[in-house]
This record gives C-alpha cells, structure tokens and sequence, in this order.
C-alpha cells in the first residue's frame, strides 16, 4: 500500500509545486501595434533588456500592425490566452476613440488588464523658424483675419493631434484646417516645406525638430523638463491640456497577482530609461490599478464630447 | 577634408571592417527571403546597437539595410518574388532571363549594377546632401500626388502591349489598397465586419501572393521547374568578364537609372519599388530594343538594381539632414542616432562629423563588399535552387512564402490573404494579365489618395479647391511629364505606322 502511495504523493506534490511556481517561468511576447521604427516600437525595444533582467525571463517584441492598433487590440480581446504570456502595448485616446468612430473595431476601451502608462507625449503646437507667427497670439490674430487659411498638419483622423485643434479652434474662436499625415514622420516634410502653416505633433517632435522649428505651445499642465522655453497654452490663456498615452495592457481575465507583478516590472523599467526618455521628448508617468482605469475614463469622457460637438 | 580622413581611420579598424562584412552579409541573406524585410532585420538589431558605440551601431544598421535591399535580388531572379518590394522590377527580366538559362549571367549582372547604384548615392550623400533636401521639401501633398499619377502612367508600358488589361489590374491594384482603414477620416473599407481586416493588404503579402503563386502552380502544374536543366549551361565558367563586360557597356543606362534612383529616393515616402519601376521604364523607352523587355533584357535588369541600391543612401539624405525618415528601416536608423544623443541637422556633420562622415563612408564600404560576397552567396543559393527537384522546391518555396507572409505583421490573416491572391493571380495570369500593373496600382493607390485629399483640404479656403493641385511649378513639371508619358506611346506608334505607309508606298 506504502509502495503504491508513494509515487502518487510525490506527483501530487510536484503538481502543487508547479501551480505555486512563480510566475513567470517562460518567455513573454509583448506585442506592439504599430511598425519597428515608431515611438512605440522603440520604447518597448529600450524596456526590453530591462525587463528581462527584472523578470528572469525573455521577452520578445512582436510587432502587429494594422487599423491604427486596432488588429492588435482586437486579438488581445478575443483570441489570447489570459495567462501573462502575452501583454500588448497601448495608446490612448486610441483605444477610446476608435470604438467610437468604427462598429468593426472588435475591441472595447475597457476590455484590458491595464498593467501600466508609462509614457505622455503632449502635444505642441509647432511652425518652422522663419514663420510669420512668433507666439500663439500671432496666429490666432491671423487666423481671426483670414477664416481656414492657416492649416495645421498632424497625425491622422480623431487622433490626440486632431483634437487639439478642434479645441483651439473651438477656445479661441477661429477657423483653422486640419491637414491629416499618415503619422508623425510625413509631417515633418510638410511643416519644412511650407506646405503647411504649422504643426499640431508632439513634445518628442519639438525635441527633434528644435533647430529648424519653434514650439509655440505645448498642452502640459506645466512647462516639460526638457523644453524650459516652450510655453504652455494653458499660460498663454487657452485652456488645452491633453496629447497621446503609452502604456501596457494584459489580455482580459489575467490574475491580478501576475497583473501585479507585470505592473512592477514594467515601473521598474520605465524608472530605468527614464533620463534617455526625457532627452528624447517623453514625459514620464506612472498611472497603474485604479488610476489606470481613471486615465483611461478620463480621456474618453473628454473626447467623448468633443467628438460629439463635431457631429 | 580633414573630418573625411579622420572618419576613414575609424573605419579602417578590424571591428568595424567585420560589423561592415557581417552586417552586409546578414542583410543579403535576408533580403532574399520573401516577406523578411530590411526594416524586421533593423528592428531585430536595434536593441544592440544601444549598447554598442554609436558608430558601430549605426555601421551595422547601414550595411544590413544595404545588404538586404541588394539581396531582394536573388529571389526575384530566382523564384520571381520580389524579396523586398525595391526588386519588384527585378522579376521582370531577372526571372525570364533565369528561365533562358542566362540565370548566373542575371545574378553577375545585378550585383555589378547594385554596386555602382550603392556606390553612387554614398557619392550624392557626401557631396549634395544640402541642396538634395532642400529640393526634396519642395514635394508636398499636391506634388505627391502628381508623383502618383506619373507613376500610374507606367501602367502603359508595363502591361506588356495589353493596355486594356493593364488598366484593369492597375484598378484591381488601387481597390485591393483601399481594403482597411482610411488613411483620412478613419473610417473602414471594405472589411465587411472582420477585424482582422482593418490592417489591409500589405504590399509584400499581395506581391508574394500575385508574383509566387501563380509560378509554384504552373511549376507543379507542368512537374517541370522554371530553372533546373536548360539554367546548368550557364554554370560554365568564364561568364563573370563578359557579363562585366556587357554591364559596363551601357553607361548611359547606369547613369539615367541611378540619377532616376536618387531623385526618388529623396521624397520622402517614395522608397527603392518606385524608383526601380521608373528606371526601368526609361530604359525600356531609351533602349534599342524595346521589344526585348520583359522577355529577358539584361538593360531592364540593370536599370532596376542599380536604382533601387542608390535609395539606400539616398534617403540618408533627409534623414541625416532634417530628420525626416524617408522609409520604414529609415526609422530605425533615426532611433538608433536619438538614443545615442545626435539630432540630424547640420550640427551632424559639424559637431559629429566624424561620426556622421563614417557612418556614411561605411555604407560605400558595405556596396564595395558586396561584389564578392553577392557574387558567392548567389552561387550558393543558385546552386541550392537548382539543384532541388521540383516535387521538393515547389513545397518549399510554396513555405518559404507562407512563412514570409506571416512574419511581415505575424498575422495569419496574411497568409490567407496571401493564398487568395495568389489564387486570384494564377486565373489572371492565364487570362493574359501581368501581375505588375496590379503592383503598381498597390502602391500608388494610397499616395494618390493621400496626395489628393490632403490637397483639398489645404485649398478648402481657395475660391476652388482644386486649384492647390496645380499651384507650384513643380506640379505643372510633373502634370507635363504625365501628360508627355501618356501620348509618348500614341507617337511613337503613329511615327511607325507612317513610316510603314510610306514605306510601302
């Protein structure tokens, strides 16, 4: 009877030893919905080694484009195994206006694990050095005098970019053109050019772009670090205050104690690359657990209503 | 000159002539395989070069994206898939001229003509750089969308005397790329509820699909592969000089097709595809032998591989000068140089000089150092392609593709899209359509819309709109070229047909 117990005790032990196992025992795949070479792609690709070393594990960086991030969120939501494996990279207000604007989306703003925002580029109005407008009053006058002559690029439809504009438009009461570029990158030609009167981008574009362009206005509560002379709208006496959120998500249904630990992992390394972040024109956060969920709340009641106003 | 020298020291050094062979080398192999881009290949190295010095990272990164834009070659001539879309006019002669058994005279040919491209645009880098960029600002919505609208006149040309079903599949070309998301008001076409959809057809999944499949079936159809017995005549040696021979014979070509190469490669978002398409199509207009392309004309072949290799330090040149990437592995370049600190602008080549001077003079080394490993990896790989029997090669070309497919996006719906395409092509094929004006029609599509939207909008405060389109010089430059591309062909047959009237007569 001993003989015959024996070796089921033991199987049984080691089966409870491998549930108790500490997570995580294999690599993890963080998805990223956007090309290698954007913001995004090259914020996971600087996290990683860091996360390998706080984690233990590998961590390999997928790259699944398409539908503006859209694919991507849709496959975390329906088809991912919920076990901490997986954790995909996410943007607001995409996540919030796209379910807005499409039916087809297959994803849903508050479907997600919400491990960590990590990132805030605010955006901030640019025009290139020997432009007419040296501040945003400038502008403003001009467009007061010429309605829908100036246009101001920026990256894609119902984006953070897109909306600054609208509330410009709307605080300032002026009649601006809103020019969308398929990203951040085609819009730098156009601002160079002349071909558009200025930017709507974000704070790592003021960044790049310094010797050639000037920052007119950035949407922060408060000047960034890294731009001591780029003035807010909020002190110029235009109330915007917004811009694009990266941050991490795992699939719904993940257990919260490997949500957790995933949350610190990914504090840890933002903490880490904070210095080259900052230098590069990212505004570091750290938004995880309830406050994840406010952001996230926030932001789409906020677009909720400016995308209503435009309808 | 003295920052010239200086740069050339650093680069002479055991460590960075290896990062130089190996990064070439790995760019080749992976330019080759279909689906396994230049940018995937930067991406996957990016997180070294961090902790690399800022030189030798950015000298990996450069003769990776030289290798693989170079290597995309050998599978167009090969198994006729464009390994990146740059070599999509690759195909049109390489492969014919492979089929002839002419398949190591192709391969020679190629890399000869990739060298001189690689080795030109180095050149235009380092001594026009300001005046380049400052000419490739002059392109904004209106002049793109005349770019497109040149580019779509290739349709004429490209279809291989039927006009008709070239215009048709140029059509079929810009639907498939509405399928998705729209670039503007980002609403969804034509993805009838299925998610997946919203990401739309990827140009390398749909040259995959329309090029390699319909050849995997008629190759499985007839059991006979494209190139096994009748190619082993060119395995004699001696073919290396006379092929030099032949390329070095047409400098008028070289020249027309990397100059072609070079304006192209500076607008940004106009990458090597357009550029080989374009020179391709001016060899075939300045040729002696029109008749010859497509069928196998060494004068096509190397006007698309000396182009398409200018682009690859041709779109240095916004990059380097206002940090404007031009394409995708661009991109990773610019992340590569912001991690270490260095902003493009003139103070790159001033304060970084250096730096920037290596960087640029390696990607020279990297063309010269493709002469001998292009000349021996494509025999290996000849010899691989030849070697295997067609009941073999078909699965695993027919896997290489499935592979490729999935891993541009990891996307399943790739493959399928991919398999359906193929499906479509091979019943086109049969039908006497050529797969390249659908091509075209793919990658214009989008910057014709983009160019014309954005165009309106921007003239929404004119009087009438559409006026924006026509305002700069440079869009009346490129509307007289469209036109003169259009009614060229019309002349040219009328002068003909006179001149057989009043010969006959």
């Amino acid at each position: 009877m001993n003989n015959l117990l024996r070796p089921i005790a033991i199987v049984m032990l080691m089966l409870a030893g491998a549930a108790f196992a500490q997570y995580p025992q294999r690599a993890i795949n963080y998805v990223i919905p956007f090309n290698a070479g954007g913001e995004s792609d090259i914020t996971a690709r600087l996290q990683q080694p860091h996360l390998e070393e706080i984690l233990g594990v590998s961590v390999t960086i997928t790259n699944r484009p398409g539908g503006g991030g859209a694919v991507s969120w849709s496959e975390i939501q329906r088809s991912t195994q919920n076990d901490g494996y997986t954790v995909v990279g996410i943007n607001l207000p995409h996540i919030a206006t796209q379910p807005m604007e499409r039916t087809d989306t297959g994803f849903t703003t508050n479907d997600f694990e919400f491990i960590l925002w990590f990132q805030f580029t605010p955006n901030a109005l640019l025009v290139r050095n020997d432009s007419q407008f040296q501040t945003l009053d400038d502008l403003i006058e001009y467009a007061r005098e010429n309605p829908g002559s100036v246009t101001i690029g920026g990256s894609g439809s119902n984006t953070a970019n897109h909306i600054a504009v609208l509330q410009l438009e709307q605080l300032a009461d002026v009649d601006l053109t809103y020019v969308p570029f398929s990203g951040t990158g085609p819009t730098i030609p156009a601002l160079l050019g002349g071909h558009v009167s200025a930017l709507m981008s974000y704070t790592p574009m003021s960044v790049l772009q310094s010797a050639q362009a000037r920052t007119l206005a950035v949407a922060s509560e408060e000047r960034v670090s890294f731009l001591p002379d780029g003035p807010t709208f909020v002190e110029q006496g235009i109330d915007i205050v917004g811009g694009a959120y990266r941050g991490v998500a795992a699939p719904p249904g993940t257990p919260a104690d490997i949500v957790q630990t995933l949350t610190e992992a990914f504090e840890e390394a933002s903490r880490r690359i904070a210095e080259e972040q900052e230098a590069m024109g990212f505004v570091i956060e750290s938004y995880s657990g309830d406050e994840a969920m406010e952001l996230v709340e926030r932001i789409t009641e906020e677009y909720a209503a400016i995308l209503e106003t435009l309808e | 000159m003295d920052v010239l020298s200086a740069a050339l020291g650093q680069l002479f050094v055991p460590y960075h002539l290896l990062i130089i062979v190996a990064g070439t080398t790995v760019g080749l192999f992976v330019g080759a395989m279909p689906g396994l881009s230049a940018t995937m290949a930067l991406a996957v190295l990016l997180p070294f070069t961090f902790a690399m010095q800022p030189l030798a990272g950015l000298i990996g990164l450069g003769s990776v994206y030289m290798g693989a834009i170079y290597g995309g070659a050998f599978s167009a001539i090969l198994i006729n898939a464009p390994g990146t879309p740059s070599s999509i006019a690759t195909t049109f002669d390489g492969y014919p001229m492979a089929k002839a058994g002419r398949a190591r005279e192709a391969l020679i040919a190629a890399t000869i003509a990739s060298v001189f491209g690689g080795l030109f645009g180095v050149l235009a880098l380092l001594l026009l750089a300001p005046p380049l960029a400052a000419f490739s600002l002059r392109f904004g919505p209106p002049e793109y969308f005349w770019v497109a609208v040149l580019g779509l006149t290739l349709i004429g040309s490209l279809s291989g005397g039927a006009l008709l079903k070239g215009l048709l599949g140029g059509g079929l070309g810009v639907v498939i790329s509405i399928v998705g998301v729209s670039p503007i008001g980002g609403e969804s076409r034509f993805t009838y509820g299925f998610p997946a959809l919203q990401g739309g057809v990827e140009l390398i999944v749909a040259l995959i699909g329309l090029f390699v499949i319909p050849e995997l079936l008629v190759m499985a159809g007839t059991g006979v592969a494209a190139l096994s017995r009748s190619s082993l005549d060119s395995t004699r040696r001696g073919i290396f000089w006379p092929t030099v021979k032949t390329v070095l014979s047409m400098p008028g070509n070289i020249l027309r097709s990397v100059v072609i190469g070079q304006i192209v490669s500076i607008i940004p978002g106009a990458g090597g595809n357009i550029a080989g398409l374009l020179a391709y199509n001016e060899a075939k207009r300045a040729s002696k032998h029109p008749e010859e392309f497509g069928k196998g004309s060494i004068e096509g072949l190397v006007a698309s591989e000396s182009s398409n290799n200018v682009t690859v330090a041709g779109s240095m040149v916004p990059l380097l000068t206002l940090g404007i990437p031009g394409a995708p592995p661009d991109a990773l370049v610019l992340g590569a140089m912001l991690m270490h600190g260095l902003r493009p602008g003139a103070e790159l080549f001033s304060v970084s000089g250096v730096l920037t001077y290596g960087f640029i003079l390696s990607m020279g080394l990297s063309a010269i150092v493709m002469l001998p490993i292009g000349l021996l990896g494509g025999r290996l790989i000849y010899q691989a392609v030849v070697r295997i029997p067609p009941h073999f090669l078909v699965p695993t070309i027919a896997t290489m593709a499935i592979l490729g497919s999935y891993a541009l996006r990891n996307s399943m719906t790739d493959v399928m899209i991919m398999l359906v395409l193929g499906i479509i092509g091979y019943v086109l094929k049969e039908l006497g359509f050529h797969p390249a004006p659908i091509a075209l029609g793919l990658i214009l599509g989008p910057i014709a819309e983009m160019g014309f939207v954005q165009s309106m909008l921007m003239g929404s405060s004119l009087a009438y709109p559409p006026l924006k389109l026509v305002e700069s010089p440079l869009s009346l430059i490129l509307v007289a070229l469209s036109v003169f591309a259009i009614v060229w062909p019309f002349f040219t047959g009328w002068r003909t047909r006179r001149r057989e009237r009043t010969g006959s007569a």
